[in-house]
């Protein structure tokens, strides 16, 4: 029978000759994630759970500290020292403590946890992103990854898959942000619930490790389980750079079956942005930028854009520059190694000139929990994922979602401002 | 055979998200009746001061859209809250809401019908959901086989004792 990506992995993993969708199956895991947020809970799961005392397999979970650290207060403290604690019990080999890590979802695939054909579940929403790699990746619950912790499976309705085709090359200051702002836009935020994303076309194969990171990381602001790439060259050299595991390279064939196919052209697409308060109300930013919406904080970082690339780009825009005086921006390098890459590299030097503040890497700031949080009042605009009312603090601030070129371009001028328009880059 | 649930019906729209049901900077707490004072405050700050143990959450599609934050669904049930009642719901919060034994039940019937303020009676086993106030009776979808089998068994955390006890 012929198979999707994701059902080819799926069914590997079940060790089934096929799967189709709508089947549940018991799938084995090669990686089960969590944070402190989610590894407070399922650890609590697990300590009640009849027999639940070890961890399947030390080697296959990753831990990661993220969400509220350095702790923000002694109650961060507290489930930040629950899942060291639980590490140290289990001796669980991939640990992430601050100062060793950073935001998950970039930790992973630098460490060389993340391979073609695996699969993983994670107790966070955007453990999609790992589906850049040709992987098939998940988040769910606590309860769930409690599960995981102990069994080392998981049952899973296999999804339908929807197939993405992308065409054309990128115009001037269009990123791969823009690309799949325009797609969840498409989409809807519940457009894909319960369905897997597949992306193809020569546009997505052009795009570097990162910008495949950046889209596969909001296939959840769709509502999909997963979002996939095929893995290609450039895949497995990144993944051979960091790991010796072996790995399979699966491939959809030909023949596979898709719920939907759309086409995505994306040589006329303009920079886009999402507007307050759901990830899928995208619109162009010649649209956008019609009003004068200034800005009170920008925002740079998160697990969708948080790479060296990313602070690349920006430290290219803001070089010698200042930021406008009536706004802040806030620089969270994804990881310590992008951290130290960039301060090697110099670009949080000419971050920090132009009046950034850098900040050690995390996710507080995104999802509201500290080091960057809004007020009654603010507006933002951010690289992340996510612009719901009050992700960022206060129900009545607000978030606008957009390229790291769109927001660094923003912080010049203190508004909303298109990237591709030069004045503004000189001004 | 689960009790029968009631309660007076508080109505929202499409895409609650985590975000507003349970805010992240609340994210670190596990206790569930302190989460629970502060269910669906992004969205309703005074949700959790006005409602009573028993009343039932209905809101339209895609409940419960956004992150994996399994304390949503806890911070609702530890408001004292009943049920959920929905056009439909988003994939991370339906399996979370089962596992942690919040009942949550698809009727697009009932959710257009009820008005908020509704006293509403649901028998979780058939599904089954009465509009006292307004004389009505509504269906909500039957659950999958499979959940219903795992639902059966006592829950996920039953279903793993029971395999780690078979390879014990």
């Amino acid at each position: 029978m012929p198979m999707t990506l994701t059902e080819k992995i799926l069914a590997r993993h079940a060790a089934l000759d096929a799967v189709e969708p709508g089947q549940i199956i018991n799938a084995k895991v090669d990686l089960v994630l969590a944070n402190e947020l989610s590894a407070a809970v399922a650890i609590g799961v697990m300590r009640q759970t009849k027999g639940a005392d070890r961890v399947f397999d030390r080697e296959k979970i990753a831990l990661v500290e993220d969400h509220f650290v350095p702790a923000k207060d002694a109650q961060s403290a507290k489930i930040a020292k629950l899942m060291k604690d639980f590490a140290i019990e289990q001796n669980i080999k991939h640990f992430f403590d601050v100062g060793r890590g950073g935001i998950e979802h970039v930790v992973l695939p630098e460490e060389g946890l993340v391979a073609p054909g695996e699969l993983i579940v994670g107790g966070d929403s955007h453990t999609c992103t790992y589906g850049a790699f040709g992987a098939f990746a998940t988040g769910m619950g606590s309860t769930d990854i409690a599960a995981a912790f102990v069994l080392g499976e998981v049952w899973l309705k296999v999804p339908a898959s929807i197939k993405l085709i992308y065409s054309g090359k990128p115009g001037e200051m269009v990123f791969a942000k823009d690309i799949m702002l325009k797609t969840v836009g498409t989409l809807g935020i519940d457009g894909a619930t319960y369905r897997a994303i597949e992306y193809h076309g020569t546009t997505v194969d052009e795009l570097s490790i990162t910008g495949r990171i950046t889209m596969a990381n909001m296939a959840i602001e769709a509502g999909a389980k997963n979002g996939i790439f095929h893995a290609d060259a450039k895949t497995i050299a990144y993944v051979k750079e960091r790991t010796d595991r072996d790995f399979i390279v699966e491939k959809a064939d030909p023949d596979a079956r898709y719920e939907r196919e759309i086409e995505i052209d994306i040589g006329s697409l303009e920079p886009q942005v999402a507007c307050p308060h759901t990830p899928d109300n995208v619109h162009p930013i010649s649209e956008v930028t019609r009003d004068e919406i200034l800005v009170d904080q920008v925002f740079i970082g998160s697990c969708t854009n948080g790479y060296i690339e990313d602070l690349r780009i920006v430290a290219k825009i803001l070089d010698g520059k200042r930021i406008d005086s009536r706004l802040r921006v806030i620089v969270n390098p994804g990881s310590q190694k992008v951290w130290m890459q960039a301060a090697e590299e110099g670009v949080l030097g000419k971050l920090a000139a132009a009046g950034c503040v850098v900040n050690t890497p995390g996710c507080g700031a995104c999802f509201g929990g500290h080091m960057g949080t809004l007020g009654d009042g603010e507006r933002c605009i951010s690289t992340t994922n996510r612009n719901y009312v009050g992700r960022m603090g206060s129900p009545k601030a607000e978030v606008y979602l957009a390229s790291p070129a769109t927001c660094a371009v923003s912080a010049l001028t203190g508004r909303i401002t298109d990237p591709r328009v030069e004045a503004a880059v000189t001004a | 055979m689960q009790a029968t649930l009631r309660g007076h019906a508080h109505k929202y729209g499409k895409n609650v998200d985590t975000d507003v049901i349970i805010p992240g900077k609340y994210c670190n707490i596990i206790d569930i009746a302190e989460l629970g004072k502060h269910a669906m405050e992004g969205l309703d700050p005074e949700y959790a001061s006005r409602m009573k143990p028993g009343d039932v959450i209905v809101a339209d599609s895609n409940f419960g859209c956004g992150s994996s934050r399994e304390v949503a669904p806890i911070a609702i049930k530890g408001s004292g809250t009943s049920a959920v009642i929905a056009k439909s719901f988003a994939r991370i919060f339906y399996r979370n809401a089962l596992n942690i034994g919040l009942p949550i039940f698809e009727s697009p019937e009932a959710v257009d019908a009820v008005e908020s303020g509704d006293e509403l009676e649901i028998e979780p086993a058939g599904g089954v959901i009465r509009n006292l106030t307004k004389n009505e009776t509504y269906t909500a979808a039957a659950f999958p086989p499979f959940m219903q089998s795992l639902i059966d068994a006592g829950g996920l955390q039953a279903y793993v004792e029971k395999r780690l006890a078979e390879k014990a």
